[in-house]
């Protein structure tokens, strides 16, 4: 039975930089897709639009597709799919041509997906928060700085039907990325729920990157994780899937780094909502078949919904958080009189601040009320993280002038305040909604690199 | 009158959290059909809501994966205020698998 393989080189927009090109040098893949876009990255992304109208894409992204050059020239089977046009599809296709062009891959075929972003049509529908049920005219328009509907795997099929060879979209759902290829390949309906089901959870397994071959996972120990492989996906034409890795990398696939990364980030295990179906996960069953090969069958679903997840953020004043390493026996006391002291002089400085945390890292902050920590001896030293978020700006800033001065105007034993002043950073706010899918449209262009550049 | 034997989660299961705007979940995955049916009794909602007391959840949801002897629990409002608002160190809920590893159970006595 026919089989295509799969693979992920990026679970998300920071992810390693080299390990597309390893993947693709190390194992023979149909595809290779590169997931960039986390919740928020579309908002930081939409403010890099903001300053420069040719931004706001996934910069990274350029980065891959020049160290993939080679590896396109001499497999020629080889189609990469990523949603790391971000913001900015078309200016992103128009950077990833010039390399190609430049390394003589002029004539190759781009298909670019828009119709995501719905900045300019936020009067069409009655927007409510998923969570709270609040209409959207609680917030002034002009604090919106991005709104970007999910789209699903269709119109990447209809890139790869023109003949794309490399697919660029804005926001997509991470596993659609997957069951397009899947779909083009097989020819599956789309009524067809057990396959779009196992091409889905397929998509999910692998799209995190190196979270399913061995990262991320409990048992680390035992995972040599430095040269980890990338994840791929051997999809037959019946919808049964092998999660494994390529030869001679490190990590690991087995029944219990497959079965984490199934029920990581999701809520009702029966409901995984896609815009291609509603997925069912407890049908799932795993079988390890050795050798960093686990089959995975048995996934089904039901039609997908009428709507589109909605992911829209918005300005919500300014954050900033600095540290201080606090030493000696003394250090839990000390160093949360050190962050009273920061946090009342900013506030006698005439800016009290909206929101504050003080956070002593080695005293179980990590899962504040932990009760596990309590019976550890306090440790001989600890370090102090303040954090402060208030709509105004010029509070923010004195507070990150208010940590370095403790070196002579606090206690003794402080130190970590080299780094210089923490910066402060916008807040983008997520509010969570759904449009109906008769309200978006999906473009897709295709044309050569030569073209698009 | 005995009480049962205390075990700690990690010796029955692994487990790995991530986030869903301002929610958590955690994916519990036993280690063996003796291990999931411990889990399935004594690791319940109300168990992992108290053990995540100081992070102010307002609900714990728990789902079963019987096929692959896993959980899924869901925990409302466990952020802070999610990835982008959140004032703690871990934003995105990364740690509460390996805190709920250090959860000990008491298991039932023997009779």
């Amino acid at each position: 039975m026919r089989v295509v393989r799969i693979a992920n080189g990026a679970g998300f927009l920071g992810d390693r930089i080299t390990a597309p090109r390893e993947l693709v040098e190390a194992a023979t893949v149909d595809y290779l897709t590169i997931e960039h876009l986390a919740e928020l990255t579309m908002s930081i992304l939409a403010r890099q639009r903001e300053k420069d109208p040719k931004a706001g894409y996934a910069e990274d992204f350029v980065e891959i597709i020049r160290s993939l050059c080679e590896p396109l020239k001499k497999q020629p089977q080889l189609k990469i799919i990523a949603n790391s046009g971000g913001m900015n599809p078309l200016a992103c296709a128009a950077a990833v041509s010039k390399v190609l062009k430049d390394a003589g891959l002029g004539d190759t075929v781009i298909g670019v997906v828009t119709g995501d972003d719905l900045m300019q049509d936020l009067a069409a529908a009655e927007f409510r928060n998923l969570d709270t049920d609040e209409p959207l005219s609680v917030l002034p328009r002009e604090k919106i700085v991005s709104a970007n509907a999910y789209l699903g795997a269709r119109p990447i099929v209809a890139a790869l039907v023109a003949g794309a060879r490399i697919v660029i979209t804005g926001r997509v759902a991470d596993a659609s990325l997957t069951v397009a290829p899947l779909v083009h390949e097989f020819g599956w309906s789309w009524d067809d729920l057990p396959k779009i089901a196992a091409a889905t959870v397929a998509g999910h397994l692998i799209e995190c990157g190196a979270q399913v071959t061995g990262g991320y996972a409990t048992d680390w120990e035992h995972s040599h994780l430095v040269n980890v492989g990338y994840p791929i996906a051997e999809v037959n034409e019946a919808g049964e899937t092998i999660i494994t890795k390529p030869a001679n990398t490190g990590g690991c696939v087995n029944f219990r780094t497959v079965a984490e990364q199934l029920v990581y980030e999701i809520g009702d295990p029966h409901r995984y909502y896609t815009p291609d179906i509603v997925c069912d996960f407890t049908t799932v069953e795993l079988k390890d078949l050795g050798n960093d090969r686990v089959l995975v069958t048995g996934a089904s679903g039901s039609d997908a919904t009428s709507t589109y997840k909605v992911s829209l953020a918005y300005r919500d004043g300014f954050m900033a958080s600095g540290q201080l390493l606090v030493y000696g026996l003394d250090c839990p006391a000390k160093a949360q009189a050190c962050g009273e002291m920061i946090l009342q002089r900013t506030a006698a400085a005439g800016f009290p601040l909206a929101r504050t945390n003080i956070e002593l890292l080695g005293q179980g902050a990590g899962v504040p009320g932990s009760w596990f920590w309590r019976k550890y001896q306090p440790p001989g030293e600890v370090m102090l993280r303040v954090t402060v978020h208030d709509p105004n700006r010029a509070a923010v800033e004195h507070f990150t002038r208010e940590i370095a001065p403790l070196i002579t105007s606090g206690p003794a034993g402080l130190a970590g305040y080299a780094a210089g002043r923490p910066s402060v950073r916008p807040v983008f706010a997520y509010w969570p909604t759904l449009i109906p899918k008769s309200l978006v449209i999906a473009k897709v262009q295709v044309q050569t690199a030569e073209k698009f550049a | 009158m005995t009480s049962g034997q205390l075990m700690f989660v990690r010796d029955l299961a692994t487990a790995r959290s991530g986030d869903k705007g301002n929610h958590a979940n955690i994916g519990v995955v036993a280690k063996d059909a003796e291990s999931y049916e411990i889990l399935r009794s004594r690791l319940t909602s109300v168990r992992v809501q108290s053990h995540f007391s100081g992070l102010g959840i307002t609900r714990v949801e728990r789902f079963e994966l019987p096929l692959i002897g896993a959980f899924n629990f869901l925990l409302y409002d466990a952020l802070g205020g999610g990835a982008s608002r959140s004032l703690r160190i871990d934003t995105q809920g990364k740690l509460l698998a390996t805190s709920l590893l250090d959860l000990q159970l008491r298991l039932a006595p023997e009779v």
